[in-house]
């Protein structure tokens, strides 16, 4: 399976029977997704549905904690390797597969350094080339015109909404494959929403995005894929519009209506 | 889960067999005005059509502000699409009935042209489609649509038929002209109010099954 199906859309993950465990309790059950590449796919369902858990597992953040458990595979295409496997490095994993958390995170570092950060992990260390990536990371954020005069301040002075366009510079500037984002506004108000989520629809040309996210709206307005998720496993996963307008499923038809959860 | 949306589609749904009650209503009494040679009540169907047209605006606006303000999915998103779409219909069908009475009062100048058989039985006919597909409407009843759509057929030959014999008159007789003209005329609205009863029908499947079964023929099952 490379390819969505009834869809051009080439995969850029793909999840065949993965399951997690948090300890001994369950939060992925059997879930087999594929991510359309260059594109966004939202993951929506209510609270402890497994959502986050499973954005999660695509940069082996369950990592930073013991007794967590993989089972199946994740596989990250095209070179086709598994990204649960032990043996494959999570750090080299999280250049290829950035996040974005709900709050605003940045380090208490410049702008300059926020950005850079990542990128001097990777090796490089010459300035003339680390400028380069930084304008070229904030351009990518819709940052670089807020910020462009004062790229050595602290980070902490820019408002909410600029912070999180710093997170997602600081994402962009290693290169990633795709993005992860884990209810990037939620912490926003409705013009920094909004202005999120056009950077959102931008970035789709260049990386494969995953999005999880409360909001019904914000998910048909920036996924080209939703998938729905209840109690740990994938009930439905189809074209926005169609999940929308026509669900198959009775119980995504009942999230989406607004009659549970 | 109880919604607040849920009345509000209530309502809705309730507004849209108001104005089909009306419609109906007018259907009804334009044949009886062309039957009856009625021009008394020919003219008050005529007045009546503005009441149709207010009940068309208002299910517009109770429409535009449902999806403003409840951003309705799914098959709440169809059903205030769908209700939009048919109150359309529903008001061109008052229209067509506005139609015939314009007719009868001319056909009243000269006498009758021949007894009127078809006509009414085509309306008849006609009237059952426009009350079943409503019926399917409030009871989401697929098979009930789709019986509609097919009965358009008959009303389509029946058309054909009246306009053979009215030419036949026209041949025959110069002077019958106008007066089979109007009936001509009278027999193309009826026609048209069972297509725009076949639209509603089809408007019911895609609301019911999100399947767009318009512009094809037969409706697909």
């Amino acid at each position: 399976m490379t390819a969505i199906a009834d869809t051009q859309d080439a995969l850029k993950a793909a999840a065949k029977d993965l399951s997690f465990y948090y300890g001994p309790v369950q939060a992925l059950k059997s879930v087999s997704l594929g991510l359309a590449e260059r594109r966004a796919t939202a993951l929506i369902g209510p609270s402890g549905c497994g959502k986050t858990t499973f954005l999660r597992c695509l940069n082996r953040m369950h990592d930073l904690y013991p007794g967590n458990r993989y089972e199946g595979q994740l596989l990250l295409y095209p070179d086709q390797i598994n990204l649960i496997s032990p043996e494959v490095d999570p750090i080299a994993i999280r250049m290829r597969v950035g996040m974005v958390f709900q709050k605003p995170n940045p380090f208490p570092k410049s702008i300059y350094e926020n950005v850079a950060y990542g990128v001097r992990i990777r090796g490089i260390s010459q300035r003339q080339e680390l400028d380069r990536i930084v304008e070229h990371a904030l351009r990518d954020a819709a940052l670089w015109p807020d910020i462009k005069d004062r790229l050595h301040s602290p980070a902490f002075n820019l408002s909410g909404g600029q912070q999180q366009r710093l997170c997602i510079a600081r994402a962009l500037a290693t290169g990633p494959e795709m993005l992860l984002f884990d209810e990037p506004t939620s912490a926003l108000d409705p013009t920094a929403t909004a202005r999120i989520e056009e950077l959102v629809t931008a970035l789709k040309e260049k990386v494969t995005i995953v999005i999880v996210t409360h909001n019904m709206q914000q998910a048909a307005r920036v996924s080209d894929y939703t998938a729905f998720m209840y109690e740990g496993r994938l009930i439905e996963h189809d074209r926005t519009a169609k999940m929308f307008t026509n669900p198959s499923n009775s119980l995504t038809e009942d999230y989406v209506t607004g009659r549970f959860g | 889960m109880q919604r607040h949306l849920d009345q509000e589609l209530a309502e809705l749904r309730a507004e849209i067999l108001r104005m089909g009650t009306l419609v109906e209503e007018q259907i009804a009494g334009s044949i009886q005005a062309l039957v009856d040679r009625n021009v008394d009540l020919a003219s008050r169907i005529i007045e009546r059509d503005t009441q149709v047209n207010r009940l068309d605006v208002d299910v517009d606006e109770r429409c535009i502000q449902l999806l403003a303000l409840q951003a309705p999915t799914a098959r709440d998103l169809r059903f205030v699409t769908t209700a939009m779409k048919i109150s359309t219909e529903l008001e061109r069908m008052s229209d067509l009935a506005e139609n015939i009475c314009e007719r009868v009062i001319e056909l009243n100048e000269e006498p009758q042209l021949k007894p009127y058989i078809d006509i009414p039985r085509m309306a008849d006919w006609a009237m059952r489609m426009v009350r079943e597909c409503l019926d399917a409407f409030v009871r989401s009843d697929t098979a009930m649509a789709r019986k509609v759509c097919a009965d358009d057929d008959v009303v389509d030959d029946w058309t054909h038929q009246l306009f053979r014999e009215l030419l036949s008159f026209m041949i025959e007789n110069p002077g019958t002209i106008s007066r089979a003209i109007r009936l001509t005329f009278i027999g193309k609205y009826i026609e048209r109010i069972a297509d725009h009863a076949t639209n509603i029908s089809e408007l019911v499947i895609y609301m019911v099954e999100g399947k767009i079964v318009r512009h094809i023929t037969p409706p697909a099952s």
